[in-house]
């Protein structure tokens, strides 16, 4: 077979895949309490985005996984560059970090909540610390293994620790630091949703789960789609900016 | 433990002072300022309600919840996606087919099905245990099939020219080529599930050591809260260095790739 129609071929299996879909529900082998048909679903989809506030409830999830994101990528490469350029931050912070680091980001939303109670800006902060890791490890890495010769060149030419950070240490950590990012997006979205859902703050969370509750299930699945077409967004943009920014690593995608 | 482990370790001891240093420093600081919060607790509270809980065995039964709905819940998704990850490693025509379903299903945060399962299932461990499939499924589905697609090429090779049958080719040469890697799959897949799982029961389902931590925080007990906190946290940390050190013992540092 061709490569053309083996991509027709990909796009027929994703088109069974809707028909099996829309016959378990017509048959009525599963209620549509649980599974409404893709029909319905997608007209209940498209209501909500043109009439209904499906789009403003999209559009305020995703400006708080982009807030937390630039929060998260922003103070993981200020930290990361201090720790990872300073042998000495390294040593004394390591074992710290090292303990924090296997808590899952969604059990920071209790202490949250009881720390600074239900503000919209405790939810962005509990985001943004959470989706941290991904970047901070990385650009510890990329900016403490700089080649010891490089070192050496940076010295002799009286090149200055801030200099030297943004000359040779950007550069080295880059492709991870960026690797990195992609990775703290993906757990932006995620923290996002789980804290709607705790939270009751307006976003698709709130929404999926308030309508998992009173069993209007063609909302649900409207939600989880749209929830799925940020998660697709998320992965297209950012394996296009990693592409162009680092064209000498090909990234598995 | 040799001279040189002996020597790593005292090497690294005094940074632990740290976090012990923090924890010392804000006991004092709280003692002195005599602050009232709810979401503060003394370290020495902390202590003792993680001593409670062990002692009156309830750190146990949560940890046994959680635990069981990712035995259920890994075994499921995980063999889905190791099955159907070896078969598109070795097919690309497979590959190729099913890019396209892979690129739409693959997005949805595992979260997002949350209350998906919540109306099917209800609350409970079946719910909890289908969400931990789902999100154990895609990890292991790519992982798997990359490490099928990183056997050396000239091992299959060797296979065809022996006359091995399709069949031998997988089962003698191409899988047990990419275990290594299919090992540390299942390690970070193991990762993942624990925190889908404590994800779900704070978000959802009332059971196992997320709902521990949520109800403690909601209920006014910050001690609680943060000894559940501190018990998630070493508990991840051992899963995580014991399977490191299994995957040492059974390949061997040769096959390398143990990426933290």
């Amino acid at each position: 077979m061709t490569d053309l129609s083996l991509r027709a071929g990909s796009v027929l299996v994703t088109l069974s895949i809707l028909l099996l879909w829309q016959g378990t529900t017509t048959t009525g082998l599963v209620q549509p309490i649980f599974l409404p048909s893709p029909s319905s679903t997608f007209v209940n989809l498209w209501h909500g985005l043109t009439r209904g506030d499906l789009l403003a409830l999209t559009l305020s999830t995703m400006e708080r996984m982009i807030y937390g994101w630039m929060l998260a990528s922003l103070g993981g490469i200020l930290l990361g560059a201090l720790i990872g350029l300073s042998p000495r931050a390294r040593y004394w912070l390591t074992p710290t970090l090292e303990l924090l680091r296997p808590l899952p980001a969604s059990t920071l939303l209790p202490v949250g909540i009881a720390l600074f109670g239900l503000k919209p800006g405790m939810l962005l902060g509990i985001i943004a610390f959470g989706a941290i890791w991904p970047v901070l490890l990385p650009t510890i890495h990329g900016f403490s293994a700089i080649d010891p010769r490089l070192r050496e060149v940076a010295r002799t030419l009286g090149i200055g620790p801030f200099a030297f950070a943004v000359k040779f240490g950007l550069p080295n950590a880059l492709p991870d630091v960026i690797a990195g990012m992609r990775l703290s997006l993906t757990a932006c979205l995620i923290i996002t949703v789980v804290g709607e859902m705790i939270t009751a703050q307006e976003g698709l969370g709130a929404t999926i789960i308030m309508a998992a509750r009173s069993f209007r299930s063609t909302d649900l699945y409207a939600g989880i789609i749209l929830l799925g077409v940020v998660g697709a967004i998320n992965n297209t943009l950012l394996g296009f900016i990693e592409r162009a920014l680092t064209p000498w690593r090909t990234a598995p995608s | 433990m040799s001279r040189r482990h002996i020597d790593l370790l005292l090497s690294v001891l005094p940074a632990w002072l740290v976090p012990l240093g923090l924890l010392g420093g804000i006991e004092i600081a709280m003692r002195i300022t005599a602050i009232q919060s709810d979401g503060l607790a003394l370290p020495s509270q902390v202590a003792a309600a993680l001593l409670a809980a062990i002692a009156d065995g309830e750190i146990f039964l949560r940890t046994a919840e959680t635990i069981g709905a990712i035995a259920v819940g890994v075994p499921i998704g995980g063999i889905l996606g190791l099955l159907l990850g070896v078969w598109l490693g070795l097919s690309p025509r497979a590959a190729q087919l099913a890019s396209l379903p892979v690129e739409l299903f693959r997005p949805i945060p595992p979260v997002a099905i949350i209350p998906l399962m919540m109306l099917i299932y209800g609350l409970g461990i079946r719910m909890e245990a289908a969400i931990i499939a789902f999100a154990c499924f895609w990890p292991m589905l790519l992982l798997t099939r990359d490490a099928v697609l990183g056997v050396e090429p000239r091992l299959i090779e060797v296979a065809r020219m022996l006359g091995l049958s399709r069949r031998k080719q997988i089962t003698k040469i191409a899988f047990p080529a990419a275990i290594p890697r299919i090992f540390t799959a299942v390690r970070l897949t193991l990762g993942i599930a624990l925190i889908v799982a404590v994800t779900t029961e704070i978000a959802a389902n009332p059971i196992g050591l997320g709902y521990a931590i949520i109800s403690a925080g909601l209920s006014l007990r910050p001690e609680v809260m943060y000894a559940f906190l501190i018990w998630l946290a070493i508990l991840g940390w051992l899963l995580n260095a014991g399977l490191i050190a299994l995957h040492h013992r059974l390949f061997g540092a040769a096959y390398g790739e143990v990426a933290a």
